[in-house]
């Protein structure tokens, strides 16, 4: 609904809200590694679909990856208003109203669903819908504000897409899409915690849980130097197991040495250093990271195909 | 909507509101036509030739 009916002021407010703000409840830049992890996850699925479907499914996991955005945005309007990093989101500048936010998030969650289930399959359907729930219920609405592990376990719902992207071409959950999963899923905390010790202070503002306000910097610096072993390691995986060539076995090894050296400089940074450029740096080289390794993973397949004609 | 004398209580819109609803109008209609399109094409897609080979 435009029309707003201000019952305090006795006014009656309409909506100046334009397409693009509704777009922007969307998250567009995390829908954009959505839509690539999603992609990546279905050319290496070992079975065919046709591209038409492909293209569409894609479009359904990017849409139902937004509703979740907006899910979260409506939810967290509070939280979004007092943060820096966040506060010129469009419920925060009042552009969209939260029950708005609502109603678009509800909608497009529905039809993403049905759209992905009735047009691949189900079990892609099912992992859609256990994503948006997994994002907007167990993340937003229960660990984001009550455990400082908040970002360990909704994580997860960051990384269903190359495991969706699997299952609707190929109908079933296998071990290299858990694999891809777990990529995705032992990066988010370093990433999110290198991240969090720069922005302490808006977190701390917005009373949200996380790490470095919680168990201390020094603590998180250590969790950010262990969960960057586990998964340079989980990462070069693809490799050994078969699905990814040495290109992509090449690039983990390295672009993962340079991921531990920017932890280990995390780790050995002064507690209460003011500049936190060791963790600026990590965040900036996290996101090269995952990019790279889905980047060169996605060409071999592609190069592979090629070839076999 | 409250009404003055049985005659109802119209909101005069700006013209940023009526531009920001026209915009809005339109892209849901964009939207609508797109999802027709995408369920056309996707049944097409997944069907193929046997769409019509069907027992009825």
């Amino acid at each position: 609904m435009a029309l707003v009916e201000n019952i305090e002021s006795n006014e009656t407010l309409v909506s100046e809200a334009l397409p693009g703000d509704y777009f922007a409840l969307l998250k567009p830049r995390v829908m954009s590694l959505v839509v690539f992890t999603a992609f990546v996850g279905m050319v290496l699925a070992p079975a065919h679909i046709h591209p038409m479907t492909a293209l569409i499914a894609i479009l359904a996991i990017a849409v139902g990856g937004g509703a979740s955005g907006a899910l979260n945005m409506w939810y967290d309007a509070d939280i979004d208003a007092v943060m820096t990093r966040t506060a010129k989101r469009p419920i925060p500048t009042g552009k969209v109203t939260r029950g708005e936010a609502l109603a678009f998030g509800l909608t497009l969650s529905v039809f993403s669903v049905l759209t992905l289930g009735t047009l691949t399959n189900w079990v892609a359907g099912g992992l859609l819908a256990f994503t948006i729930f997994f994002y907007a219920v167990v993340y937003t609405m229960w660990l984001k504000r009550s455990t400082p592990q908040n970002i360990v376990i909704g994580g997860a719902a960051g990384a269903f897409p190359p495991m969706i992207g699997w299952a609707a071409v190929t109908g079933s959950v296998s071990v290299e899409s858990v694999i891809l999963f777990l990529i995705i899923f032992l990066w988010t905390p370093p990433h999110f915690w290198a991240l969090a010790l720069f922005k302490l202070r808006d977190y701390d503002m917005a009373n949200v849980p996380m790490l470095p306000n919680v168990a201390g910097e020094r603590h998180t610096k250590l969790q950010i130097l262990l969960y960057s072993a586990v998964l340079v390691t989980v990462a070069a995986a693809p490799w050994p197991l078969g699905f990814a060539g040495p290109a992509y076995g090449v690039t983990a090894i390295v672009l993962g040495a340079n991921f531990l050296r920017h932890a280990v400089a995390v780790w050995r940074m002064e507690d209460g250093d003011a500049t936190m450029v060791p963790a600026k740096k990590m965040f900036g080289f996290s996101l090269v990271y995952l990019a790279a390794l889905f980047s060169v993973m996605l060409a071999e397949a592609l190069v592979s195909m090629a070839l076999a004609g | 909507m409250a009404m003055v004398d049985n005659k109802p209580e119209l909101v005069e819109m700006t013209k940023a509101q009526k531009k920001a609803q026209r915009r809005r109008s339109v892209a849901i209609g964009l939207v609508l036509a797109a999802f027709v399109i995408i369920v056309y094409v996707g049944s097409w897609a997944k069907m193929g030739g046997a769409l019509f080979s069907r027992p009825m």
